[in-house]
C-alpha cells in the first residue's frame, strides 16, 4: 500500500486540472507546487544535511533572475567600459542555465560557508541573500531594480515533428510544475538513498564520527548544497515565467521562512514532508484570506510556526507514520520511506 | 576633508547606538545560546512605544526614552518566560525556529496595529544644529550620543561590577558549574534575556526620533546586531562595543564613497568577510565555532 502512495497522489493531483474551473484556486496550485519544489531542496540540506540554510531565497530568485534575463536579453557595462550585450535565447534554455547558475552559486556558497557551522552558518547564508537582494535591487541597469522585469515569456519547448509548446495557459503551467515536483522528488529521493545520502545523514548525526570513518564532510555538504541551489533555481525559474514579472522582492528573507516552516510543519528528512507542509501553507491564505488581512495571516502563520516547534518538532508526516505503526526500524536512512529502499 | 569628517561625527553617533544593539544580542547569545531573531523586532518596539508614549500620549520626551526602555525590559522577561523556558535544552536550531515565528508575530502585529505608513517623533531639541567651524550636528544626533554612552557604560558596570553580572559571567564561562555554586540559572537567563532587549528597545527609542519608525526597520536591526556580534566575537561586550562603531564606519564609508544603496549591503559584506578569514570575530578568546 505504502509503495503505492506516492502514484495516487500524483494521479489525484493530476487530476485536478479536469475538474476544477476556478482560476483563483488554480493558481494557488500552481503557485503552492513552486514553493513545494523550492521547500524540497531546503529540506536536501535542513533534513538531510542538518544544516539550517537560512539564505534559500537567494538561490530561488538567482534563478529566476537567470532564466527571465536569458530570455529577455540585456545590455550592460561593465567596470572599465566593457560592454555585454545578450540576444534573447529560447526560454527553455533560461529554464536550463537557470538551474546551471544556482548551481554554480550553490557551489561557491557552500565551499566558503561550510567553514562554519550552527548559528554561523546561519548568518552567513542570511547575508548573502540580502548582498544579493541589494545588488538585485541597485543593478538597475541590469535588473531594472523596483521597476521589475516585466514581459518575461512563458516557457516554449520546440518539440521535434509536433511544432512549438507553450507553457501560457494555467492548465498547461499545472502540469508543467507537477512534473517539476515529480521529478525533484525522484531526484531527492534516488540521492538521500544512495550511498551519498546515508554520508549525509552519518554527518548530520555526528559530524565528528562521520569524519573519524572517513566521510569527506564539507565535499558531500557541497554536494547537497548545488543539487539543492539547482532545484532551487529550477523553481525560480518555473515562478519567473509564470508569473511574468519579477522584482528584488523575490529575495524577501519571508520567503525563506515560508520555505522553512513548510519544512519543519511537514516534517524535515521525509521526501513527502516538503510537500504536505507545503499544501498545507500553500492554502492557508486561500482559506484565510476571507476573514484576516495578509498582517493577520502573518500573525497566524507566526504562531503556527512556534506551535508546530512545540506540539510537533518531528512535523506531521513522521507523526502519521508513527500513529499508522511504521516504527523507526522500518524507516529508511534520514526517515524515508521504506519504499524507495525496496526499489533498489 | 570636511565631508570625511562629517562621516566620522555620524559614524560616532550611529556606532553608539549600534553597539547598544550589539550588546545585548552578544548577551543573549553568549549567555544563553540563543540566536534571537526577535532582537531587531525589540529594536521596533523600543522606537514604537516612543512614539506611542511621546506623541500619543503626550508625555515627556526624555520620560519617554525611560518607559520605552522598561518596557523592552517587560516584553524581554515575558518572551523568556513564555516561549524560551518551557525549550530550555532544546537545540540551537529549535529555539532559533521560535525567535523567528516570535519576529514575524511581532513585526506584523506591528504593521498590522501601526499601519505600513512610517511615523516621525518630535523632539524637544531646537532644529537648528550645533555649528562647530566647518561641522554640524543635530541637537538630537548629539544627545543620543551620550545617552547611548552612558546606556554602554551602565551595562559595563552590570556586568563587571553587580552580583547579577558576576553570576552572568560565570553562567557564561560554565552553566553548570555556575548552577552547582548556587547561581540560579532560571534567574539568570531571565534577566539576561530582559536586559539584552531593554538594550536593544533603548537603541530603537533613540534611533526612532533620528530617523523614522516603520515596521520593517526590526528587519534590518535584526542582521546588523548580528554582524555586530560576530565581527566583535561571541559573548564579548567590548567587542560588541568596538564591533558596532566598525560597522559604522563601514556603512558610512561605503553610503559616502561608494553608493547609498549599498550602505547596508556592508554590514552583511564584513560578516561574509570576517567569518571566511577570521571566524572567531575580531576581539574573542579562542571560542569553538559550531
Amino acid at each position: 500500500m505504502k509503495r503505492f502512495l506516492p502514484w495516487i497522489a500524483l494521479l489525484a493531483l493530476a487530476s485536478v486540472p479536469m475538474w476544477l474551473r476556478d482560476p483563483y484556486l488554480l493558481n494557488a496550485f500552481i503557485t503552492t507546487g513552486i514553493f513545494i519544489v523550492a521547500a524540497m531542496s531546503l529540506n536536501l540540506l535542513l533534513g538531510y544535511t542538518g544544516q539550517l540554510s537560512l539564505g534559500h531565497v537567494a538561490f530561488f530568485g538567482i534563478g529566476a533572475y537567470t532564466s527571465a534575463l536569458v530570455s529577455l536579453g540585456f545590455d550592460v557595462e561593465l567596470i572599465g567600459g566593457f560592454r555585454v550585450v545578450h540576444e534573447p535565447w529560447p526560454v527553455w534554455l533560461g529554464f536550463f542555465l537557470a538551474i546551471l547558475v544556482s548551481g554554480l552559486c550553490g557551489y561557491i556558497v557552500g565551499k566558503l560557508s561550510f567553514r562554519v557551522r550552527g548559528a554561523y552558518f546561519v548568518i552567513v547564508t542570511i547575508s548573502f541573500a540580502e548582498v544579493v537582494r541589494l545588488v538585485a535591487l541597485n543593478w538597475v541597469e541590469l535588473t531594472q531594480g523596483p521597476l521589475a522585469l516585466t514581459s518575461i515569456p512563458p516557457i516554449t519547448l520546440g518539440l521535434p515533428g509536433l511544432g512549438y509548446f507553450d507553457f501560457f495557459s494555467k492548465q498547461s503551467n499545472f502540469y508543467l510544475v507537477l512534473g517539476v515536483v515529480a521529478l525533484s522528488y525522484v531526484i531527492i529521493g534516488r540521492l538521500v538513498n544512495s550511498r551519498i545520502g546515508r554520508a549525509m545523514v552519518a554527518l548530520k548525526e555526528n559530524e565528528s564520527l562521520a569524519v573519524s570513518v572517513g566521510i569527506d564532510v564539507t565535499r558531500y555538504l557541497v554536494l547537497a548544497a548545488v543539487v539543492s541551489a539547482g532545484i532551487a533555481g529550477a523553481a525560480g525559474s518555473l515562478y519567473a515565467h509564470y508569473l511574468k514579472i519579477i522584482d528584488p522582492d523575490v529575495f524577501l528573507f519571508l520567503y525563506t521562512v515560508t520555505m522553512v516552516i513548510m519544512v519543519i510543519t511537514g516534517g524535515k528528512g521525509t521526501l513527502a514532508g516538503p510537500i504536505v507542509g507545503g499544501l498545507i501553507f500553500g492554502f492557508i491564505p486561500v482559506v484565510a484570506r476571507s476573514f484576516a488581512s495578509p498582517e493577520l495571516q502573518w500573525i497566524l502563520y507566526g504562531w503556527f510556526m512556534i506551535l508546530i516547534v512545540f506540539v510537533l518538532p518531528q512535523g506531521i508526516v513522521p507523526a502519521i507514520e508513527k500513529w499508522f505503526g511504521v516504527g523507526e526500524e522500518a524507516r529508511g536512512p534520514g526517515g524515508t520511506e521504506p519504499k524507495m529502499q525496496e526499489t533498489h | 576633508m570636511t565631508e570625511f569628517f562629517q562621516h566620522m561625527i555620524n559614524m560616532l553617533i550611529l556606532g553608539s547606538t549600534y553597539a547598544l544593539l550589539g550588546i545585548g544580542l552578544t548577551l543573549i547569545f553568549g549567555i544563553m545560546r540563543i540566536v534571537n531573531f526577535a532582537h531587531g523586532e525589540l529594536y521596533a518596539f523600543g522606537a514604537y512605544f516612543v512614539y506611542f508614549v511621546a506623541v500619543l500620549l503626550g508625555f515627556n520626551f526624555f520620560l519617554s526614552l525611560l518607559i520605552a526602555i522598561l518596557a523592552g525590559c517587560i516584553l524581554g522577561a515575558l518572551i523568556e518566560v513564555v516561549l524560551l523556558r518551557p525549550m530550555r535544552g532544546a537545540d540551537i536550531d529549535t529555539t532559533m525556529l521560535i525567535m523567528i515565528g516570535a519576529m514575524i508575530v511581532m513585526q506584523n502585529t506591528e504593521q498590522y496595529v501601526w499601519g505600513g505608513v512610517a511615523k516621525s517623533v518630535s523632539t524637544p531639541f531646537p532644529e537648528t544644529p550645533l555649528v562647530i567651524g566647518a561641522f554640524s550636528v543635530s541637537w538630537l544626533r548629539l544627545f543620543v550620543f551620550f545617552a547611548a554612552l552612558a546606556l554602554i557604560a551602565a551595562a559595563y558596570f552590570l556586568i563587571n561590577r553587580t552580583k547579577l553580572g558576576r553570576a552572568m559571567r560565570a553562567t557564561f564561562q560554565d552553566r553548570d558549574t555556575a548552577a552547582l555554586m548556587g547561581v540560579n540559572i532560571q534567574a539568570i537567563y531571565m534577566a539576561t534575556f530582559s536586559i539584552g532587549s531593554s538594550l536593544a528597545a533603548a537603541a530603537g527609542a533613540l534611533l526612532g526620533p533620528v530617523y523614522v519608525v516603520s515596521p520593517q526597520m526590526g528587519n534590518i536591526a535584526s542582521l546588523k546586531a548580528f554582524a555586530i556580534v560576530i565581527l566583535g566575537g561571541l559573548g564579548s561586550i567590548g567587542g560588541a562595543t568596538i564591533g558596532g562603531f566598525i560597522l559604522a564606519f563601514a556603512e558610512e564609508m561605503g553610503a559616502g564613497y561608494i553608493s547609498s544603496g549599498y550602505r547596508d549591503a556592508m554590514g552583511f559584506l564584513l560578516i561574509i568577510a570576517v567569518l571566511l578569514f577570521k571566524p572567531t570575530g575580531l576581539f574573542a578568546r579562542s571560542e569553538r565555532i559550531g
